[in-house]
């Protein structure tokens, strides 16, 4: 309203429903900064601040105090801002006025209104259910609110027998509080097995005999016609005819929308108000989030896609973030019922084609375990009793991430030794990793001390940030350690932590805004600050973007790709000449040997990949090792191609069906120096035997009888996995074609740091088929082409021995006389 | 400022040499009377110094990236070996308990001065 707006020069916000979803969406207001546009104002017809509708049961079983469940005091409400009208039910919603009436006689103007006025418990048509009034007769309760709560332990004191109506997740956990109350538990449900939502008939079996060994009678397919008994609730008659006997039902069958408010004054409802993607009704002024709300035909009666769903709606309606959608949410839960531990998400039963279900059951351990999976990803799944793997398989179902090979892995944690334990019972000396030396207490007391995020904890302990190996470890345990509570770090989607965007968004940028050099995309995208950590994955970006127009800074690159060697613990350099296919000569030989002699290098050593290293070289001699040797760089201290393994194939083997060393040779001489996200090391072997391990290389290939095996994204260092086959092809030339085409896919696609086998879990073999081999995106001719370009453009760094880039590229220390205020030559 | 600093440290002043003796963006190392001490040359022109070894590893710290840290908004250094952040301005460690020796720096007709003392 014009008026309103100029009283404090905020438009006015109300708030219909102050539970969880009226209250969080209030929250997610002011973290967007909605405080400053806002005089927010939220009417809730309970006469209490918000509390954790989760805990309920807690509450129930005695093991919660009520005031612990609340989530915002009445202090939080007074220090926000924000200003509560609890006990107060809102009647009217005046569209043509943008007002509402409530039932203290006021009218309340609003400029935006969101209802939130979640759901109530559907009540089944039971007779003797009501007294004539409409209420629910005495003995007779729902379980919903905290009022609820206190009801019925109060009637249960006095009672043997109850009865609750409803085998799903609140019944269920109705059930659990009553027993704990000393009463006899009788659980009613219709359907042919327990939390039919949750679970599948053979695990709802298992569920049923663990909580019947408990003491719960489950009664099933059990359609309750009546409620027995004149004055006082004696028992339930079922319309089979059977009967049972209690003095108290509970009944938890489900909810029903609180939508009235918005069929009466207007609003388009079906079975909840109908929301679009900005959570936003048929009036443009109007939101509804929550329990109340109805988007793409669902209405979510759980926590998580309310919280998802208050989030996009602040953002939409501060602005915070214009592009703010919700498109639905992937159901996933993890939770206790009585004591057993469940994991459920997605779809719980297959269609039987196009899919495989892998499945465990252990009944007598009340074990159950079972998955859904298509194309590659989980489509959903059920753990119980034992759910270890939930937190990773929940993340994997969440966001389509491409499962491992190993099926048996996704259930059960095989052979490594810390996964054996759960975290629970790991102590707390147990070291997590092994590069940085890090505990398990170290993390958990990261987390204790304020930590949420997996990239903080890792940030402030180091772990995971030696080798990687260790980073899903790492993941678990934070989230194990955070109860859920876990938050979700914006900068792990960063492409470097300096610059706020992704990968996309910052290649976007980068070509739309014509950045050529590291300090443009700084100037440009950060304000200026040059992070240092963030240069070198930036520069390579920038190379594999502008190619030849990129502008190269040296003090962008990391100190290997500055002298072109790498770096030892003694400050002096190891040096690696390039030996193609691992096939050299005696002159060869000679050479190195010599300036091994002539620089003192410390240790001369075979390497790996087949090549020669002299360690020990100080970085004032790089240049005269490098003439001196007069071979090329086999850039063996930067992320690029690095060398190509062979065996000696057809040449001199028995065995071999293909030219390997041939091939081998082709490889290093057409990738040599090819610049990627991060190391790439080949193989070419010359039989199935596969003596040059091809199949465990970021690129191998392997001869076969007319042809060769082309592998990718195979590792045999601090992750082991094995290659997937990307085709067969006839000729070398196609093994270069392909390999180039995968090399280029990956140095546009991949992460910075991120080796091929993570890539290719990422992204998947099938998917990597279609586009390189199959050519689904008509992207084959371009990505050969810009290997071409590359492959072209390649020049030996060596050479900057004779021409350096700067004046001081290879200059050591300056050694200064004590001091005076004397000149000192440079 | 850097007048009075020569004049207050006068005993203890060390001309390193000219600016571009350090790359743009990069360190150096020097050595003083055996100690290594690096100095730093950042892309605006200011210059910092620092011991040189890296209290972790000894990883030499004039070999490390420089540049503003985007979490804690300093200059800083990066060592080499282990990615461990020093403040520039005061060797402060950014994500560790240690920390190094840091040196006044002046500037003046393009010369690079160290204070020693």
């Amino acid at each position: 309203m014009e008026q309103a707006a100029v009283d404090s020069g905020k438009s006015k916000l109300i708030v219909i429903g102050n539970g969880m979803a009226g209250a969080r969406t209030v929250e997610e207001i002011l973290a967007c900064g909605g405080g400053a546009q806002f005089e927010i104002t939220i009417f809730g017809d309970e006469p209490y601040g918000n509390y954790n509708r989760i805990l309920l049961s807690s509450v129930l079983n005695g093991s919660q105090d009520p005031s612990e469940i609340f989530l915002n005091g009445l202090d939080w409400y007074k220090d926000n801002g924000v200003e509560l009208r609890a006990g107060l039910r809102v009647d009217v919603i005046a569209r043509p006025h943008k007002a509402i009436h409530c039932d203290d006689g006021n009218w309340y103007p609003y400029d935006k209104l969101i209802i939130a006025t979640g759901s109530r418990p559907a009540i089944p048509p039971i007779a003797a259910l009501k007294k004539p009034n409409g209420d629910l007769r005495p003995g007779v309760f729902v379980f919903r609110t905290l009022d609820d709560c206190e009801k019925i332990a109060g009637y249960a004191a006095k009672c043997r027998r109850a009865a609750v109506i409803g085998g799903g997740l609140l019944g269920l956990e109705a059930a659990r509080g009553l027993l704990n109350h000393g009463v006899e538990v009788n659980v009613i449900h219709l359907p042919g097995h327990l939390m039919e939502q949750q679970l599948d008939p053979q695990a709802g079996g298992i569920l049923k005999s663990t909580i019947e060994k408990m003491g719960i009678k489950v009664h099933l397919k059990k359609l309750t016609k009546s409620v027995l008994g004149d004055d006082e609730v004696i028992g339930l008659a079922f319309e089979d005819g059977q009967t049972v006997e209690c003095d108290m039902v509970v009944i938890a069958t489900g909810i029903t929308p609180n939508a009235e408010i918005g069929s009466r004054w207007g609003l388009t409802t079906e079975r909840g108000i109908v929301v679009d993607d900005q959570l936003r009704t048929s009036d443009p002024d109007i939101f509804a989030v929550g329990e109340c709300a109805q988007h793409r035909g669902r209405v979510y009666g759980l926590v998580a896609p309310l919280w998802d769903q208050a989030r996009v709606l602040a953002e939409h309606i501060t602005g915070a973030n214009p592009r703010a959608a919700y498109e639905g949410s992937k159901l996933a839960t993890k939770l206790k019922v009585m004591g057993v531990e469940l994991a459920s998400m997605g779809v719980i039963a297959g269609d039987g084609e196009h899919e495989d279900v892998v499945q465990f059951m252990e009944p007598q351990r009340g074990v159950y375990k079972k998955l859904i999976i298509r194309d590659g990803r989980l489509a959903g799944g059920i753990l119980m009793g034992e759910i270890s793997k939930a937190a990773y398989l929940i993340q994997a179902f969440d966001r389509g991430i491409r499962l491992p090979e190993d099926r048996l892995s996704l259930l059960f944690d095989t052979g490594a030794p810390s996964a054996q334990v759960t975290f629970e019972e790991m102590p707390a000396d147990v070291q997590i990793c092994n590069c940085n030396g890090v505990k398990k207490g170290a993390i958990v007391q990261c987390v204790a001390n304020g930590k949420r995020s997996v990239k903080s904890v890792m940030d402030a302990t180091r772990a995971g940030t030696g080798c990687g190996s260790c980073k899903s470890l790492v993941k678990e345990l934070v989230e194990w350690a955070c109860k859920g509570q876990v938050e979700e770090d914006p900068a792990a989607h960063y492409y470097v932590a300096g610059v706020a965007l992704s990968k996309p968004e910052l290649v976007n940028a980068i070509r739309a805004q014509n950045l050529k050099s590291v300090s443009a995309v700084f100037d440009a995208l950060a304000d200026g600050r040059d992070d240092p950590g963030s240069k070198p994955g930036l520069a390579s970006l920038l190379r594999t973007i502008w190619g030849a127009d990129y502008e190269d800074e040296r003090d962008a690159r990391f100190i290997n790709d500055r002298v072109h060697a790498n770096i030892q613990n003694d400050g002096t350099f190891s040096v690696i000449p390039r030996i193609y296919g691992g096939v050299t000569s005696a002159a060869e030989l000679r050479r190195i040997a010599d300036a091994a002699d002539k620089y003192a290098a410390r240790m001369v050593k075979i390497t790996g990949g087949q090549r020669i290293d002299l360690l020990g070289v100080k970085k004032s001699d790089l240049p005269a090792i490098w003439r001196d040797l007069g071979m090329p760089s086999g850039h063996a201290y930067t992320k690029a191609f690095r060398t190509c393994k062979t065996c000696v194939g057809t040449e001199f083997c028995r065995y071999g069906v293909g030219d390997s060393t041939r091939l081998g040779i082709a490889i290093e001489k057409r990738f040599q120096g090819i610049e990627s996200p991060a190391k790439m090391k080949l193989g070419a072997s010359g039989c199935p035997r596969n003596c040059a391990e091809a199949t465990v290389k970021d690129l191998g290939a392997v001869a076969v009888e007319n042809g060769w095996q082309v592998y990718v994204g195979g590792a045999a260092g601090a992750h082991v996995r094995a290659g997937d086959l990307l085709a067969t092809v006839s000729t070398h030339d196609e093994v270069l074609r392909l390999m180039g085409r995968f090399m280029q896919y990956y140095r546009e696609n991949a992460r910075y740091a991120e080796r091929t086998y993570t890539f290719l879990d990422r992204v998947g073999i099938e998917r990597l088929r279609a586009i390189l081999v199959e050519d689904c995106d008509g992207e084959i001719a371009r990505l050969d082409r810009e290997m071409d370009a590359t492959v072209a453009a390649y020049r030996d760094p060596w050479q900057e021995g004779t021409t350096p880039i700067e004046p001081n590229q290879f200059g050591d220390t300056l050694p200064l006389q004590t001091p005076t205020t004397e000149s000192a030559a440079s | 400022m850097g007048y009075e600093l020569m004049e207050v440290h006068k005993a203890g002043v060390l001309e390193v040499g000219p600016l571009d003796c350090v790359g743009m963006g990069q360190g150096r190392c020097i050595i003083v009377d055996g100690k290594q001490i690096a100095v730093f040359r950042m892309r605006d022109g200011r210059v910092f110094a620092l011991d040189n070894t890296c209290p972790h590893r000894a990883g030499p710290l004039s070999e490390g990236l420089v540049g503003i840290d985007y979490a804690s908004q300093l200059e800083a250094v990066v060592c080499p070996f282990h990615n461990y952040k020093f403040a520039l301005s005061d060797g402060r460690g950014l994500d560790t308990e240690l920390h190094v020796r840091s040196y006044p720096v002046e500037i003046r007709d393009g010369r690079i001065f160290l204070c020693l003392t």
